[in-house]
């Protein structure tokens, strides 16, 4: 981030420096609509700096759409979003270049080497050639994956792949990590070894992290607090501990979301979204 | 614009590395030229049915041939566009920094260098079968650039069907539909003065026949444009620019 003309990019280069008073994400009454279904409907939404936030809810609750609008992926039908202090509509460059994103989907190009994947990254955020190599050998030994660099994606495990967009989506050392069910479809241990970059991440560069997930272990064993969705609202908002307290004393995470996120057997999300999961839980082997 | 080209050269550099990596895609389009001029050049050239001016059938067909394989490989590109969003390539490219125009025109510009692997092909068929081609330097680099820009002409019309039919299916059933119509609906394999009326209305609205026109002239010795280049050249970068100015438009909602 060199060049720090505009009040935006300074702000950006400043974001993992300065001591935070406002929210890196904020959003207040943010609606999408889709014809006559409401998506997300009034969602307010506060997470601070430095905190990883998870986004909970049956397939169809909403959680992409929530995460496809505040990464500037698809315009709000009403509500406002901020997100590392810029509007999601007005400074949407801005947005851009402070976040990083991995969807639900499996991004990382098949037919490119990790290495190259990277590169593109890099050359699309901008960095220029000398930081470019740096980061991207950093962000391979990050994740773990100096050895198989150069080897086709295609090849990878479904954790290398994780691992790989995680790298993607940090080389640019972003204020905010936006990430889609990163660990959906993978093995207990390449998901462990995802969250330990993803704890790791938050502590070396302070990121913010909003994830979405279906894993009730995860949420409770990495995320600082959680929003549950149900048909587009946000049914609670609190930490994984109190939440269960607030149940009883035996409640579990799935008691938790069984409770707040309706629980109905018909309430599995559209033929799209269950096509899509299930597409990239294949992917993943 | 350092920006710009920066960003676009990036998306060109993975679409070659990909290509070179898999070249079947071009080894399998290099062979329906060969067909066209090897067979159906050859036989109409023997009914002589068909006034060509002062050139051959198959000097007058070649620059047609070229064009229609420029045509062929392009107007398909948009499939690749839809698998990129199925796998979630556009996501993580339309949630970067990088202009939407510097992504498109990426796009474009690496269907151009495909189609310069079609001209190669071109050539060297038609070097084989003695059509008396131009060969200073002016006029290949000419023609390159010609088949470049309608590569980019055909590229991104594919990318805003693929943005519009958003799937595979849809897509190649319109591809399908459209390639046909837009290849015998020019001045490929006819001249435009032998057409009937109604079918020359269609032609001279057709972004192929300017193309074929400039190609005949640059590609053939004793070949002229009929448009004049200026008239050439100024549709395609007309085509070019709208189709550019409504694909930035519809390429972001491809992730939507």
């Amino acid at each position: 981030m060199s060049n720090t003309a505009t009040p935006h990019l300074q702000r950006i280069a400043n974001m993992n420096t300065t001591k935070h008073d406002s929210f890196a994400i904020n959003t207040s009454e943010l609606t999408r609509q889709f014809g006559n279904l409401i998506a997300v409907d009034h969602v307010k939404l506060q997470v601070a700096y430095g905190e990883i936030f998870g986004l909970l809810g049956a397939n169809g609750a909403g959680k992409s759409t929530v995460i496809k609008m505040l990464t500037t992926l698809l315009p709000p039908t009403s509500g406002t979003a901020e997100v590392g202090g810029f509007d999601v509509i007005k400074f949407q460059g801005a947005v851009r270049r402070s976040i990083g994103y991995v969807s639900q989907l499996l991004s990382a190009d098949g037919a490119l080497t990790g290495y190259e994947n990277l590169r593109l990254s890099a050359k699309l955020y901008g960095l220029d050639k000398a930081e470019r190599e740096q980061r991207i050998a950093n962000a391979l030994a990050f994740m773990g994956l100096e050895d198989s660099s150069h080897n086709l994606v295609r090849t990878y495990s479904g954790g290398m792949i994780r691992r790989l967009e995680l790298a993607q989506a940090m080389l640019h050392r972003p204020a905010i990590l936006f990430l889609d069910e990163p660990t959906i479809g993978l093995d207990p241990v390449a998901r462990h070894l995802v969250w330990d970059r993803l704890l790791d991440l938050r502590r070396d560069y302070g990121m913010t992290v909003l994830i979405t997930t279906h894993d009730m272990e995860e949420a409770e064993e990495l995320c600082d607090r959680l929003a549950i969705l149900h048909r587009g609202r946000v049914s609670v908002v609190g930490k994984p501990a109190e939440l269960r307290a607030g149940l009883g004393d035996d409640a579990s995470m799935d008691d938790v979301f069984a409770h707040y996120a309706g629980g109905s057997i018909q309430e599995s999300g559209t033929f799209r979204e269950v096509a899509r999961t299930r597409r990239t839980a294949h992917r993943l082997g | 614009m350092k920006r710009f080209l920066r960003e676009s050269a990036a998306i060109v550099e993975v679409e070659l590395i990909k290509l070179m990596r898999d070249p079947t895609e071009i080894i399998s389009r290099a062979v329906q030229p060969v067909l066209w001029l090897v067979v159906f050049g050859q036989v109409l050239a023997q009914v002589r049915g068909i006034q060509t001016g002062q050139l051959s059938y198959l000097e007058f067909i070649t620059p047609g041939i070229l064009a229609q394989s420029v045509l062929f490989s392009a107007i398909f590109y948009g499939i690749g566009i839809i698998w990129e969003r199925d796998l979630g390539v556009v996501h993580k490219l339309l949630a970067s920094p990088a202009r939407r125009i510097s992504l498109v025109f990426g796009k474009a510009l690496a269907a151009g260098f495909r189609g310069l692997l079609q001209a190669a092909v071109i050539y060297l068929i038609a070097f084989v079968m003695n059509v008396s081609l131009k060969q200073d330097a002016l006029s290949i680099v000419a023609v390159l650039f010609s088949v470049m820009l309608g590569s980019g002409i055909f590229a991104t019309f594919s990318l805003v069907i693929a943005c519009i039919v958003k799937t595979r299916e849809r897509f190649m059933g319109i591809g399908q539909l459209l390639t046909m119509p837009m290849f015998f609906a020019s001045n490929a394999i006819y001249p435009l003065e032998i057409m009937p009326g109604w079918l020359r209305i269609v032609a001279q609205v057709n972004p192929l026949t300017y193309l074929i026109d400039a190609l005949r002239g640059l590609m053939i010795n004793g070949g002229q444009s009929v448009h004049g280049y200026y008239v050439d050249f100024a549709v395609m970068f007309a085509v070019f620019g709208l189709l550019l100015f409504v694909a930035v438009r519809l390429y972001p909602t491809l992730a939507e």
